[in-house]
């Protein structure tokens, strides 16, 4: 009954290809699998000496960022980089919009600066989806993160490390720890676990954190780590926000952690060989143990170095193609 | 002077006396004068051939924002007033949420006079319950009941505690006014806006859960038993709260609903892909619910089906759906998602003109809403098969803000008449 376009329909054009990259609901396996593929071919680049490819050069790429962040702009900044496309960065949380600029009128005045390409973070669940429905033909938007909405990229690069480490997904349990509902990185990766096959995503939290019928994204709540980690093989642990204290969600960080908190006696009711993942910025302390953080299992870093690669694939992939026909994803 | 006016031949349909059958209905002086049989000397200044088409009351829309004063930039009296007569709507209540707010008799008599000035329907606003709708110092609620508010209420505004929500119900008992509630709590709504359940959790957008209506209502209805308060809950969202109003009903406590339109239609599934122009307040609930609402309006727990008609720049939609102002302009949909539920099978056709008519008109204790002899001759005359599509041609509201932009309906307004004068006639 409603006029806006579903996601699907709104990501990828007539012939199945990426046009934005909002959110991994709704995807094929297929994709998510190339999108990976294509970041394995862009982990050599970026391990070489001169770690550039020049696919979009000429290119112009928008970081509008409404939230701050470091790593995933940093990332994303240096992705756009090795990928030969000039970067600017926009912070609004310190510019027009805090003057009274509409959303809207901030993406028409920085597309008319003919950019190719807006990444995208704002505070507020479905800014991607509209921006994406503004822009115009020609340009593509990346979430980098909406509200609690969706954190695509992030989760893909996490899939792309669970893969690299695993093999696959088709025999794993997931376990997925701390504040749901205010996750937009725990609904992106339910939705890709989910898609690429995962046997079983559990998330874990005291009920104040788990968002209302969240059964119904196709995973197994619990309510206590010690149970929930019993035979996982990745353990994903979400920040806590300091902020959660004052919202009545938990009382206090000492109690959080002695029921939430990953330690390593905790870690080791996982399978042997299971690894620890966090999206960062890390609390120690807080939902994750120094000794765990930074023990053998993490794979905290390599997260991060995978960002680069994953956001290269995307980024490539989403770029529109130009009058030459220099096709994003030829490498694919 | 208005003029005698013979409305021939249609289908007329008056729920307050049961009335449905081939009828020619006279007016004249601006009242209703006979039926069948005209009066000694009556000649007609003109006729209205109404073969084919429906003649009822005019409806009475509980709830309607037309902006003014203070959101002109969203819509005015004048602009609106030509969209509520095509609607068939010739007498709606606006909440006293304007800019300033209805808190002294001078804003509500502004209302008022801009209205008449339009002559084509009639507005009655509905008083602040507190001052500034500030939820903290009561309004003068005896001159705004002697400027002709016959309710008070908080509109979307929340009260400060229960103790300010008891002293309004006990002073507006004192008057006999009746309190129009929005029954949500302030603290369980949160920033909420979606239904929270599986569409909210999966698109990330902060809940506004079922209990915010629940909680909200089991206070008033707990403190209506110890005040003696009459009270209305206006746009009920949710089944439980409509099972807890049909309890006190059945217990004889004075308490009336109504629901808007577009809950017995939409669910928390066309939110989908962020549409902003289903972002409403309360916010579109569960098919379980919708179902509920339905029953409850077949079953009378709800006396009326309101616009709740919020018209918007088209900016104000125009941003991620948390940041849109929610609400939807909606006062020429109203007759036909109410005629679709007759047409589905919900409702009888007598029924679902009731909620428009004879049901808003009890809820405020007024003499309208029927056709008998000597009432104002405020009629609706409709096209009960005629399609037509939302859109620039047939929209007269200055807000565009509805989701069944460019969709077809089914149901026209074709004449209404304000106390006896053509308002609209298409």
């Amino acid at each position: 009954m409603s006029a806006a376009l579903p996601a699907r329909d709104l990501q990828l054009d007539t012939t199945g290809r990426l046009k934005h990259f909002l959110t991994i609901e709704g995807l094929r396996r297929e994709l998510l699998e190339r999108i990976m593929d294509t970041a394995e071919s862009f982990s050599s680049v970026t391990e070489q000496t001169v770690k550039k490819v020049p696919l979009l050069r000429g290119k112009t790429v928008v970081n509008l960022f409404f939230e701050t962040s470091t790593r995933t702009r940093t990332t994303f900044e240096l992705a756009a980089k090795r990928l030969s496309a000039d970067v600017l960065n926009v912070n609004i949380a310190t510019s027009a919009t805090s003057k009274g600029e509409s959303l809207l009128d901030t993406i028409r005045n920085i597309e008319a600066m003919h950019v190719d390409m807006f990444v995208v973070r704002h505070a507020e669940s479905g800014a991607a989806h509209f921006i994406a429905r503004h822009v115009a033909p020609h340009v593509s938007v990346i979430n980098a993160g909406d509200g609690r909405h969706a954190h695509p990229t992030q989760a893909m690069l996490d899939m792309f490390t669970i893969r690299k480490l695993k093999g696959g997904f088709e025999n794993l349990t997931v376990a997925i720890v701390g504040d749901i509902l205010h996750s937009r990185v725990a609904r992106s990766e339910i939705h890709a676990l989910n898609i690429l096959g995962a046997k079983e995503v559990r998330v874990i939290g005291p009920r104040t954190l788990l968002p209302a019928a969240v059964e119904s994204l196709g995973v197994v709540t619990c309510h206590d780590l010690d149970e929930g980690l019993e035979a996982v093989d990745v353990v994903i642990m979400l920040r806590l926000q300091k902020e959660r204290m004052s919202g009545a969600f938990i009382p206090s960080e000492h109690e959080y952690f002695a029921r939430f908190g990953l330690t390593g006696k905790r870690l080791s009711r996982a399978r042997p060989d299971a690894i620890v993942m966090h999206p960062g910025p890390v609390n120690r302390g807080v939902e994750i143990d120094s000794e765990v953080a930074d023990g053998h299992r993490s794979v905290i870093l390599q997260q991060v170095t995978h960002g680069i690669a994953i956001r290269m694939a995307i980024m490539s992939m989403a770029m529109r193609p130009d009058r030459e026909g220099q096709s994003g994803d030829r490498l694919a | 002077m208005s003029e005698r006016i013979l409305v021939k031949g249609g289908r007329v349909i008056d729920p307050a006396s049961g009335l449905d059958g081939l009828h020619d209905l006279y007016l004249a002086e601006g009242r209703v004068v006979a039926l069948d049989v005209p009066p000694d000397g009556f000649t007609a200044d003109f006729e209205v051939g109404a073969r084919g088409k429906i003649v009822c009351p005019g409806f009475i829309d509980l709830c309607a924002r037309l902006r003014e004063p203070g959101h002109e930039h969203k819509a005015t009296i004048a602009g609106e007033s030509r969209a509520v007569a095509a609607a068939g709507i010739t007498t709606l209540c606006c909440p006293p949420d304007t800019d300033p707010v209805i808190d002294t008799p001078a804003v509500a008599n502004l209302i008022r006079e801009k209205a008449q000035l339009t002559g084509t329907l009639r507005v009655l606003p509905i008083g602040a319950l507190t001052r500034g709708l500030q939820g903290r110092d009561l309004s003068e609620m005896s001159a705004l009941r002697s400027a002709g508010c016959l309710a008070v209420g908080n509109a979307h505004a929340p009260l400060a505690n229960t103790l300010v929500l008891r002293r309004a119900l006990e002073y507006a008992a004192s008057y006999d006014l009746l309190v129009v509630i929005r029954p949500e709590d302030p603290h369980l709504a949160d920033r909420g806006c979606a239904h929270e359940g599986p569409v909210s959790t999966r698109m990330g957008l902060p809940g506004i859960p079922e209990t915010a209506e629940t909680v909200a209502v089991a206070q008033v209805l707990a403190l209506m038993e110890h005040t003696g308060a009459r009270v209305h809950f206006a746009q009920i969202s949710s089944g439980r709260a409509v099972r807890m109003i049909a309890k006190a009903q059945a217990d004889g406590i004075p308490v009336s609903a109504d629901v808007a339109a577009h809950q017995l239609h939409l669910t928390e599934t066309d939110i989908e892909g962020f549409d902003a122009l289903c972002h409403v307040r309360p916010p579109l609930r569960g098919r379980a619910d919708r179902e509920i609402l339905r029953e409850a309006l077949r079953d009378g727990v709800i006396a009326a089906i309101c616009s709740d008609h919020q018209p918007h720049e088209p900016g104000a939609k125009l941003d991620a759906f948390p940041a849109t102002a929610p609400g939807m302009a909606s006062l020429q949909t109203l007759l036909p998602l109410a005629l679709q539920l007759a047409d589905e099978g919900v409702l009888t056709l007598s029924r679902a003109l009731a909620a428009l008519t004879s049901g808003p008109a009890a809820v405020l204790g007024l003499e309208l809403g029927a056709l008998r002899p000597g009432a104002p001759a405020d009629i609706c005359i409709f096209d009960p098969e005629e399609c037509w599509t939302v859109g620039e041609d047939t929209w007269l509201s200055d807000g565009r803000n509805t989701p069944f932009w460019k969709k077809t309906v089914t149901g026209r307004v074709t004449h209404t008449f304000f106390s006896g004068r053509l308002a609209f006639g298409h």
